[in-house]
């Protein structure tokens, strides 16, 4: 049996910069095809609403864990052999996108429509609308509940352990089987997640009040 | 050629229809007062003539331009239309020079340079050369308004559109817009208004519509109107007191 000392502790240390990573890539390619799918949704064209309405549906319809299986074995049988970083990055993406465009679609339709009206009336296009006046005031009120988000995204990032990636809950679970010392070394673990999720939390918080305290009308 | 020439126009929401057949005609320089009771239309009428509600048949024409739902065809006919509206509608992550120069560097194209002379130039039109760099929040009503003007006027456009402009203000602050108003109308810019006051419509105005049950049920010299109204209905209207 081995005991629980630094070198283990440096294991899930660097098994945690693998959470980072992952996190930061699933935001990343989420964020990106999450925005153009807020912005899809709300098309006034009802072939394209449909497109991201559907997907959006079916992603936050079933659980990630099998959005990752299907990448990860599904694929194989096609003979696609996705390394279990890509599988995992990529089922992640997938369900980061379906929730950020929710979230999303909702902050830009909370920006009032006579600012659609005023901007259509200056004879902007429906793109420089976006640009210059509803997504600087949609970015502003979407800042909190993205930063909430992701606190979920840093946690939930342990689901990708079941197909044998080994970040941070996992390193935790292997260091475990290593040396029988659940207490000792699962504090250590939640602690790492503590120190990752609690600034930004407090940091969710703190965009609210700022919010709050801007909006005079 | 007159600059707006409506035709006929008729507008449902739904099954309701709230206006029944409008034709009227506003000559270049000409300053129309709508009046109304609240629901008679005029409002919409208004939103009509730069696109904002889409009408189910008749026929626009403003500044030369047919109205169209084609999105181009559209652009180019509000870039010579202009529309101030009852809640100012500023952008409001944008300072006042920010909100006057988006659309005119954005939709004609004008060089940053111009665009901030233009501002000057507007600015001190409606008497806000003082605020160039506030924040919309940071104004008052009344100012806020006057700048959304002035953010109109810098598109250069050949009408403007008024949507009850005063009636979100206090009394004390309807007086400052009502003057740079009536200082365009002496300039010579054609405008259509939607307007509860009464006495800026009948001293203002050269013409003034009364609309009722999405009609036009009367309209003349606005002296001569608020004179000797001939309508049962408009006479009411009158005595009301309530606009």
């Amino acid at each position: 049996m081995g005991s629980f000392g630094f070198p283990e502790f440096m294991f899930i240390i660097r098994a945690a910069g693998w959470t980072l990573l992952l996190t930061a890539v699933a935001f990343l390619i989420g964020g990106l095809l999450g925005g153009a799918l807020a912005i899809m949704r709300l098309s006034s064209n009802r072939i394209v609403r449909s497109i991201a309405s559907g997907y959006i549906l079916v992603i936050q319809s079933i659980p990630v864990l099998m959005v990752l299986f299907m990448s990860y074995y599904g694929l194989s049988l096609f003979g696609i052999e996705l390394p279990a970083f890509f599988a995992a990055s990529l089922s992640l993406s997938i369900y980061v996108s379906a929730y950020l465009a929710e979230i999303w679609r909702g902050c830009i339709e909370s920006v009032p429509f006579q600012q659609w009206e005023a901007s259509s009336s200056l004879a902007l296009t429906r793109g420089q609308q976006y640009r210059y006046v509803i997504l600087p005031q949609a970015i502003r009120i979407a800042l909190p509940p993205t930063v909430g988000f992701l606190v979920q995204l840093v946690k939930n990032t342990s689901i990708v352990s079941v197909v044998g990636f080994v970040e941070l809950s996992r390193a935790g679970a292997l260091v475990n089987q290593a040396t029988f010392l659940p207490f000792q070394v699962f504090s250590v673990v939640a602690a790492i997640y503590f120190v990752i999720c609690f600034p930004l939390s407090r940091l969710s918080r703190h965009l609210e009040k700022v919010m709050n305290a801007g909006r005079s009308h | 050629m007159p600059a707006v020439v409506i035709e006929d126009v008729h507008k449902s929401f739904g099954q309701n229809e709230v206006l029944k057949g409008v034709s009227l005609s506003v000559e270049p320089g000409q300053v129309v007062a709508i009046i109304g009771r609240s629901g008679s239309g005029k409002s919409t009428l208004l939103r009509c003539i730069n696109g904002l509600e889409v009408i189910q048949s008749g026929r626009i024409e403003v500044a030369g331009h047919t109205m169209t739902e084609d999105p181009k065809a559209l652009r180019d006919l509000r870039k010579d239309v202009g529309i101030v509206f009852q809640s100012y509608n500023l952008f409001p992550h944008l300072n006042v020079v920010e909100n006057i120069i988006l659309a005119p560097k954005l939709a004609k194209g004008v060089s940053d340079g111009e665009a901030r002379e233009r501002a000057r130039a507007v600015l001190a039109q409606v008497g806000l050369s003082e605020k160039i760099d506030a924040y919309p929040d940071n104004l008052s009503g009344g100012q806020q308004q006057r700048v959304a003007i002035a953010r109109s006027l810098a598109m250069q456009p050949k009408v403007m559109l008024f949507d009850e402009v005063t009636s979100a203000l206090d009394p004390e602050l309807t007086g400052e817009v009502l003057n740079v108003m009536e200082n365009l109308a002496k300039g010579g810019m054609t405008m259509l208004l939607v307007t509860h006051e009464m006495s800026f419509a009948r001293n203002v105005a050269d013409v003034t519509v009364f609309m009722h049950q999405g009609k036009i049920w009367e309209q003349g010299a606005s002296e001569e109107l608020f004179a000797s109204p001939k309508t049962p209905e408009l006479q009411a209207f009158l005595r009301s007191g309530v606009h």
